[in-house]
């Protein structure tokens, strides 16, 4: 068990992006999320504990820069912005090219996981953690060393298919087997809007998350369709929150960040739920 | 090829490296002795056994991406039906999957269960000649996670291979999940035992995708595990209504054709979204046969196989 003191220092309070799916919008959800925070005002940071698939660098245009250390040894995240409001460590920051693959095996990844929380020099009211899809040595590994920090929750991403919903499902039990506070769900992808004759094709399913939230008495955090502007914003590293203030796209995430605030403040109004978790142990492997 | 175990040293080299028992993280390891004496990396016992069942199974096919999200199950479910259209050929698919096994929901079988014997697990069998195992057979319900580490998903991965009864098996397709860890090189480690071992590596257009599938090709690379070629998913999109065709994922860096000239790597398919195709996989139906024939996704599905089934006849005919 890490040091209480150690993990996540310098951070208010912790939102962690899962989903059990790859390719449904995490790292997409990630961004936007922090994009929306750091447009009020708060100052946002995004780990990306995605070791072998990271895409937090490229998402935010910051691809080729370096994590610089400090004397006493603390990564420093790089800043993505002129302002240094949005900053981020990610892996990728580490690797010698894009091109470089990490073929690690669990214990090596649960040790880079465990230096990620507890080595790095933050200073932002909200950091969001994004993670990789699955339940398995990452998210053991985070959820491990997180217990001690104040976390508001877990987002949990899908798109409406009912193959999506069957993993975020599991990913669901896994909150529940670690004690981790489910804020709610979004439904990421549905719908496409013709760009010639705006009919919306429901090209992978409808409705799966909300009818998932409701299943499981959770907060529907809204619903994003896809929109090629944002995917386009994801790969050049523009603000798609700024570029599109005005889009309905922008105005969903912002809804989404306003459920995601509330629950947090009634969340801290419900007294020392963190505390109690502290001296858990945890025995969930098989 | 030996685990490391789950309480190893930060940096253990793996009791089967030529550092073992001797690199600096082994200082202090309570397994140093045993490691240092070489007794653990000695022959795996299950090696052989694997490598016995593989002998009855002609070809193997890996799918792989470094992303999720992008196909590789449906890609691995659609082209083990096309490859098992030809009724004399015997297609199985394993799902290697651990933690988010889609290929029960993808074939409709997503309420079978496979019990343990004695022997060793009977697939499912979707068509006489299309059987599939995954660790969604294995599981009580739905919702059921796996909460497992590398050593468990690898063990669980090496009875998948040593101890389904497949029988005589023209292609084996292997469902993989996201990444280049555990599972990849526990794959990569058993299959490249045997002869007529392939991988084919599935994206969407996307720069973000790509970035991911470069690192899983550089996997391919270290682990010498032959790439067929790059399967782009979700190219373009036709309006059901105006039959105009946009393109819903747009690519900055000129998607799956740029990564081809980059790597060297061959195009073999570009496959239209349909949204037939997300339903059918839901329901568990079998698009390639209940389509329009003549519609896009099926002619690229069935160009694809043909390409799959080229590349493994040319490759056996050169090795005999």
């Amino acid at each position: 068990m890490s040091d209480p003191e150690t993990v996540l220092r310098g951070v208010g309070a912790t939102i962690v992006v899962l989903s059990g799916k790859g390719g449904v919008g995490k790292s997409t959800t990630a961004v936007q999320l922090a994009f929306t925070l750091r447009k009020l005002g708060h100052k946002v940071g995004i780990l990306d504990v995605d070791l072998c698939g990271p895409s937090i660098p490229r998402m935010l245009a910051v691809e080729d820069q370096d994590v610089l250390t400090t004397p006493q040894g603390k990564w420093v995240p790089v800043f993505a912005d002129k302002e240094r409001k949005l900053s981020v460590v990610s892996i990728a920051f580490f690797l010698n090219s894009k091109k470089d693959a990490v073929i690690w095996r669990g214990p090596k990844k649960n040790s880079m996981i465990k230096q990620l929380l507890t080595a790095v020099d933050w200073d932002v009211d909200y950091l969001i953690i994004d993670t990789p899809p699955g339940t398995s040595d990452e998210h053991l590994a985070v959820m491990e060393n997180i217990r001690c920090a104040n976390v508001l929750g877990a987002v949990l991403v899908t798109t409406p298919q009912m193959l999506s919903v069957d993993d975020v499902t599991r990913e669901l039990t896994f909150c529940r087997k670690t004690q981790l506070n489910v804020l709610g769900i979004i439904e990421n992808m549905a719908g496409y809007v013709c760009p010639n004759c705006s009919e919306c094709s429901n090209i992978l399913a409808w409705g799966g998350g909300e009818a998932l939230a409701e299943r499981a008495s959770l907060t529907f955090l809204g619903r994003v369709p896809i929109e090629p502007k944002l995917t386009q914003c994801t790969e050049t590293g523009d603000n798609f929150m700024e570029k599109f203030a005005q889009s309905p796209v922008a105005s969903v995430y912002e809804s989404i960040v306003q459920k995601l605030l509330a629950s947090g403040a009634r969340r801290d109004g419900g007294g020392t739920e963190r505390s109690q978790h502290c001296d858990d142990s945890m025995d969930i492997d098989r | 090829m030996s685990e490391i175990p789950e309480n190893a040293p930060e940096h253990c080299p793996g009791p089967d490296s030529s550092g073992a028992g001797q690199a600096s993280a082994c200082a202090g390891c309570p397994n140093q002795n045993l490691c240092s004496s070489g007794a653990a990396a000695a022959p795996d016992a299950d090696a052989a056994a694997i490598l016995e069942r593989l002998s009855s199974i002609k070809h193997k096919l890996v799918v792989l991406s470094g992303k999720g999200g992008v196909g590789k199950s449906t890609v691995t479910a659609m082209l083990a039906r096309a490859l098992a259209s030809e009724p004399h050929i015997q297609v199985g698919i394993l799902d290697v999957d651990i933690c988010g096994p889609s290929q029960p929901r993808v074939l409709g079988v997503a309420e079978e269960s496979v019990h343990a014997a004695g022997t060793g697990w009977s697939p499912i069998y979707i068509e006489d000649n299309l059987a599939v195992m995954s660790i969604g057979f294995l599981l009580e319900s739905l919702e059921d996670a796996v909460m497992w580490r590398g050593p468990s998903k690898n063990g669980l991965i090496k009875r998948f291979l040593k101890d389904v009864e497949w029988g005589k098996l023209d292609y084996l397709i292997l469902d993989t999940p996201p990444g280049t860890s555990d599972e990849h090189l526990t794959v990569a480690h058993y299959l490249l035992q045997a002869s007529s071992v392939a991988a084919i590596v599935v994206t969407t257009p996307q720069e973000v995708s790509l970035l991911d599938v470069r690192k899983e090709i550089t996997f391919c690379e270290k682990v010498k595990l032959p790439i067929i070629g790059i399967v782009e998913n979700m190219t373009s999109f036709v309006c059901p209504k105006c039959k105009h065709e946009s393109i819903v994922f747009p690519s900055s860096t000129g998607g799956a054709a740029s990564l081809s000239l980059e790597c060297g790597i061959p195009v073999l398919a570009r496959l239209p979204i349909d949204p037939l195709i997300a339903r059918a996989c839901d329901e568990g139906s079998d698009y390639l046969s209940t389509a329009d024939q003549q519609s896009p996704a099926v002619l690229a599905y069935k160009q694809l196989a043909e390409k799959i089934r080229e590349y493994f006849s040319a490759s056996q005919g050169a090795a005999s």
